[in-house]
């Protein structure tokens, strides 16, 4: 009997111990991969799906961003420069931007959030679920779960829960977005965000101002050809 | 007696499992080691919460009500006490019930697995069976 109750206190003591290091741990850099990390890894989508754009379709450049939603560099970018970006332009029909998912196996809710995203994008507002998203990114911080806040971010932005709660449970683009991220592994992301300006690696520092300048030059190369 | 021993070193072992899906729940910690399950999915659904209440919680509660009753057991004046050997089985039968019912959850509406629910699961099945065995041993 001696025995099994050291046996007892032993298991208590390193369970209890395991639960304190795993509260204690901090979690690994933001904005880096690491491949082996456990995101759940569902069967990539075939059903071609590029990303949800915005711009005109006849612009002569074309940006396309590999973003994640819990990501506090991306959120930076969404909440600072990409409303300059929107403005001077995609509304000006410069640029088309196309957003794709990938979520970084280190944030907790990257997944959810892509998902709540592309729910919000079967019902024709994913960029308003974008913004809500990146915009009222305390959630990202707290490290609680966000599924009650992301409903109420669907609700504000108009949608019909009934569809968004079938979509989430059902994960029904979880297969998009693995997509998205193997597409992304291929092109050698590594990080988020990454950009790719007509199909080329964007090396700067993101900033508004170096997206307009490349998207002139691009455009003024363009008509110097034509 | 081994059988409650074990009953009560297997609530323990669910006591501790249920208490980590408690502190992810709280925001305590950070992201679940999952490997190739899909924990982040399962406990984000509406289904991880029941009436208002995170599922884990309920976990938390039901072992270590099933660790007190089984502590309980082996105390010399309890050994031969067939009201706790009942009380475990109705403890147990009522934990594995709600068990299948997640898991139901989990196959056939979520279409996801967390290893942690299966880990409890197993426990919970576990104990159960350790218990009903009890009751037909002192029949």
């Amino acid at each position: 009997m001696k025995g099994f109750h050291t046996l007892l206190v032993a298991v208590a003591v390193v369970g209890g111990g395991a639960l304190w290091y795993a509260a204690q741990r901090k979690p690994a850099p933001a904005s880096t991969r690491t491949p082996d990390r456990g995101a759940p890894p569902p069967v990539a989508a075939t059903d071609g799906f590029r990303g949800f754009t915005v711009g005109s379709d006849s612009a002569a450049v074309e940006v396309v961003e590999y973003s994640d939603f819990e990501c506090p560099f991306c959120a930076s970018f969404a909440t600072v420069q990409m409303p300059v970006i929107r403005e001077q332009l995609v509304a000006k029909g410069k640029v088309r931007w196309r957003y794709r998912d990938f979520p970084l196996p280190t944030h907790a809710y990257s997944r959810y959030a892509a998902l709540a995203a592309q729910c919000a994008g079967e019902q024709g507002k994913f960029w308003e679920m974008h913004d809500q998203l990146f915009f009222r990114h305390d959630w990202a911080q707290t490290g609680k779960n966000p599924r009650s806040l992301f409903r109420d971010f669907a609700k504000g932005i108009g949608l019909d829960l009934d569809r968004y709660d079938a979509c989430m449970d059902g994960q029904r683009y979880a297969g998009r977005i693995q997509a998205s991220v193997e597409e992304g592994d291929r092109l050698g992301v590594n990080g988020t965000p990454t950009f790719f300006v007509n199909g080329r690696r964007f090396e700067g520092r993101p900033t508004s101002d170096a997206f307009t300048a490349l998207v002139d030059s691009l455009t003024r190369q363009r008509k110097s050809k034509t | 007696m081994r059988r409650r021993q074990a009953v009560v070193l297997l609530a323990l072992g669910g006591l501790l499992l249920a208490l980590y899906l408690s502190l992810y729940k709280l925001g305590l910690i950070g992201t679940l080691q999952c490997g190739t399950g899909s924990c982040e999915y399962v406990q984000t659904s509406r289904y991880a919460e029941l009436l208002g209440m995170p599922v884990a919680f309920y976990g938390v509660v039901g072992y270590a009500a099933l660790f007190v009753v089984g502590l309980a057991g082996m105390q010399p004046r309890f050994a031969n006490d067939r009201r706790l050997t009942v009380l475990l089985a109705a403890l147990s039968s009522l934990g594995l019930a709600f068990t299948l019912y997640l898991t139901y959850i989990e196959l056939f509406v979520l279409r996801a697995v967390c290893r942690w629910c299966v880990g409890s699961a197993v426990i919970i099945a576990a104990i159960w069976a350790l218990s009903m065995w009890g009751v037909r041993r002192t029949d």
